[in-house]
């Protein structure tokens, strides 16, 4: 490893680069869309509107908590299309899961223990869980058991939930939720101030630390190839920096006038000009720890790898005695307690359930699966590349709204972009091999 | 050297029909401790379909299967890999877009004391078996679609020899390989044989079922044709059960 790095090309040094610190090149590919589009909308407006108002702590903590509910959705997605199926049902559920959650907590519950009982928002998100895992069971069952084919099992979700939302409560809007339920949305009170953020920031760090140490521990244990400890300090580097970078970003969102002084009077002191912190909002540390959980499912455990192979090959899965109809069913059990996550953020953030909640969500969060790398001929996703695409998503969206595009050139954008991106993928791909 | 004695599998009067095809027509064959034996045929006379019965993947439509003297019902590959039945596809069945330890041990994960897959375990076990089965071998952390023919032939192949399977299937085991390749395979069979395994093995080339069989079954259009030992017939006799369908020893 003394050859002089001058006699290498440019070229060549970069792929060693990719080599040594294995960083997948779809994310950095993802991290450059996501820095071009940021940048981009940035300098828009500081040309044609003598204000960049993109890349301010505000829009950025805005774009985080905007990303959550899809980026959920879209973990969950990433495998329904691993294993050669597709949810279009997704946002009719979250409208049917968040009118159980709304009527439950505002007009069933109260009756039974009470207005504003601590209990209310515990039992309706327990429910909203449950129904929605009911629901994706009963699809899957059709798909796995049934033989029915998911793209029509779920077209017909899509029209029944919706139908149902409206039905539960004739049309009405449920509001507003419960104090606590409403925290899980985001929100000033919804986040965890600049302390708490500092907290998770440094929880995160040491897991950054422990994840690199872990891996180099087994790869010592079994002689495999060793990352060079430059490139393992380097990761941890670059994963520390993005931390703390963040911590900081979200610390110097500080929470409106009003609501400072909203909060002064209910706790008694004059804070008149107190810079308080919104710190992360609460729906992105569950978008976070759902991405954790998920990564941890589909990499580690039995399911995760049975999920591949169904994908990559129906046929041998089931020959290696794999039960591929029962894990199919789970496939899309998992998609339906995710929605009902996602139902409770939207419908928490909204502080109301309506029954047009998620219209089009199935849509963005296919699109978000995809362009995170998730193949539609199944066996190939990633769970970072769905919530990254989610972020991409969402970036566009928000971007486009702070320099004044309306909603038609929004689809229209958006559409495009999903296009480009998988035909740029198919490209890369044909390279690849 | 077929031995009195209980065989190790014993097929019986096996049948399965497709719409209307019987792809395997009333067929009973045996295999003993130790044997290599070989099935025979064109392409579509059922050797296929016979072995997809024994390993689960299929279910016979009528017929019985004995284990060791024991009547045993296999309605899946699991009931199969249960009686220590290991088989190698024709197609191979291995997830292509998985790694080489993945393939190995799909289905029969090592998982760790925390509960999770381990993965450092099942490579360095992947690694070790490919050292003994194909030195060359070095694409461990790829996919196997990016493996060649005979590299994917060789992770079906360690997949089936690596749980100490006690009969074993191979279906066209060589027919991605070249012929040094080959030759590993078929020292691999001798050896496995020595070792006291019961190997069902479906083979186009006739020295090889000449040199490596102790007894060949014939198959033509879901029949039986009929099963010699090997040390009782020539080339030509075999060669002429597989075209005409008609056993030139049997009396007419
Ligand atoms: N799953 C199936 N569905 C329909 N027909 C089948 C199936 N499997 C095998 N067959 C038919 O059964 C016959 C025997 O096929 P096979 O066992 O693959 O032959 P071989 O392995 O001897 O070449 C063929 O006519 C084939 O078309
Ligand atoms: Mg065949």
């Amino acid at each position: 490893m003394n050859d002089n790095p001058t006699s290498e090309n440019q070229r060549g040094l970069i792929a060693r680069f990719l080599k040594d610190t294995e960083i997948d090149t779809r994310l950095l590919g993802m991290i450059g869309a996501l820095a071009l589009i940021w940048t981009g909308f940035h300098f828009y407006g500081v040309i044609f509107n003598n204000f960049g108002a993109f890349l301010t702590p505000r829009n950025l903590w805005n774009l985080s908590v905007q990303t959550s509910s899809i980026g959920i959705m879209a973990t969950g997605m990433v495998l329904v299309i691993v294993t050669r199926n597709i949810d279009l049902s997704v946002g009719s559920m979250i409208g049917v899961i968040a009118m159980a959650m709304g009527l439950l907590q505002v007009e069933i519950l109260p009756q039974f223990v009470g207005i504003g009982h601590w209990s209310i928002w515990i039992m309706a998100v327990v429910v909203g869980l449950i129904f929605g895992t009911l629901i994706g069971a009963l699809h899957g069952w059709l798909i796995a058991y049934r033989g029915i084919p998911a793209f029509i099992v779920t077209l017909g979700g899509l029209m029944v939930w919706r139908g149902m939302a409206f039905l539960s409560a004739g049309g009405r809007t449920i509001s507003p939720v419960d104090g606590v339920f409403a925290l899980l949305g985001g929100g000033p009170y919804g986040a965890i101030g600049a302390m708490g953020s500092w907290a998770v920031g440094v929880a995160a760090c040491l897991g950054v630390a422990y994840t690199i140490y872990a891996g180099r521990k087994a790869r010592i244990k079994h002689n495999f190839y060793l990352r060079p400890m430059w490139a393992e300090a380097l990761l941890a580097i670059v994963g520390w920096l993005t931390i703390i970078g963040a911590v900081l970003l979200v610390n110097s969102y500080p929470w409106p006038k009003g609501i400072v002084r909203q909060y002064g009077t209910r706790i008694g002191q004059d804070l008149e000009g107190t810079f308080i912190s919104h710190g992360f909002a609460i729906p992105v540390l569950i978008l976070v720890a759902v991405g954790i959980l998920m990564t941890i499912l589909v990499t580690r455990t039995r399911f995760g790898r049975y999920v591949f192979a169904i994908g990559g090959n129906p046929e041998a899965a089931a020959l290696a005695g794999i039960n591929t109809k029962w894990v199919t069913m789970k496939v899309f059990a998992l998609m339906g307690m995710l929605t009902a996550v996602a139902a409770v953020i939207a419908s928490a953030r909204l502080n109301s359930a309506t029954n047009a909640l998620g219209t089009l969500d199935e849509l963005y969060v296919i699109a978000a699966a995809v362009i995170g790398g998730t193949s539609l001929a199944g066996g190939v996703g990633k769970i970072y590349g769905a919530i990254l695409g989610a972020l991409v998503m969402q970036s566009l969206q928000s971007g486009m709204v702070l320099i004044g595009f309306d909603s038609a050139i929004q689809r229209i954008v958006v559409g495009v972009v999903l296009v480009l991106a998988v035909y740029l993928d198919i490209l890369y791909n044909k390279r690849v091999k | 050297m077929t031995e009195p004695g209980t065989p190790l599998v014993n097929l019986k009067n096996i049948s399965i029909s497709f719409g209307g095809i019987k792809a395997v027509d009333d067929v009973s064959v045996d295999l003993y401790p130790g044997e290599v034996v070989g099935l025979l045929g064109h392409n579509g006379a059922g050797k296929s379909t016979l072995i997809k019965c024994l390993s689960g993947a299929y279910k016979a439509d009528s017929g019985e299967i004995f284990i060791n003297g024991d009547k045993v019902i296999i309605n899946n590959p699991r009931d199969a890999r249960d009686q220590n039945i290991e088989t190698i596809y024709q197609t191979l069945a291995l997830a292509d877009n998985l790694d080489a330890a993945s393939n190995l041990f799909l289905g029969r994960e090592l998982i760790s004391p925390s509960g999770f897959l381990d993965e450092s375990r099942m490579e360095a076990e992947t690694r070790k078996i490919m050292a003994r089965l194909n030195p060359n071998f070095q694409k461990f952390n790829e996919p196997v679609s990016a493996l060649s023919g005979g590299q994917r032939q060789s992770v079906a192949i360690a997949r089936a020899v690596y749980f100490d399977a006690k009969i074993l299937i191979m279906d066209e085991p060589t027919a991605a390989l070249g012929p040094q390749e080959s030759e590993m395979v078929s020292e691999l069979i001798k050896q496995l044989k020595k070792q006291g395994l019961g190997i069902f093995l479906i083979e186009h080339d006739i020295h090889n079922v000449m040199k490596l069989c102790d007894r060949a079954s014939v198959m033509k259009n879901g029949l039986l044709v009929g099963t010699e030992l090997i040390g009782d017939v020539t080339e030509d006799d075999i060669l002429s059960m597989i075209i005409l369908g008609k056993n030139p020893k049997a009396k007419i």
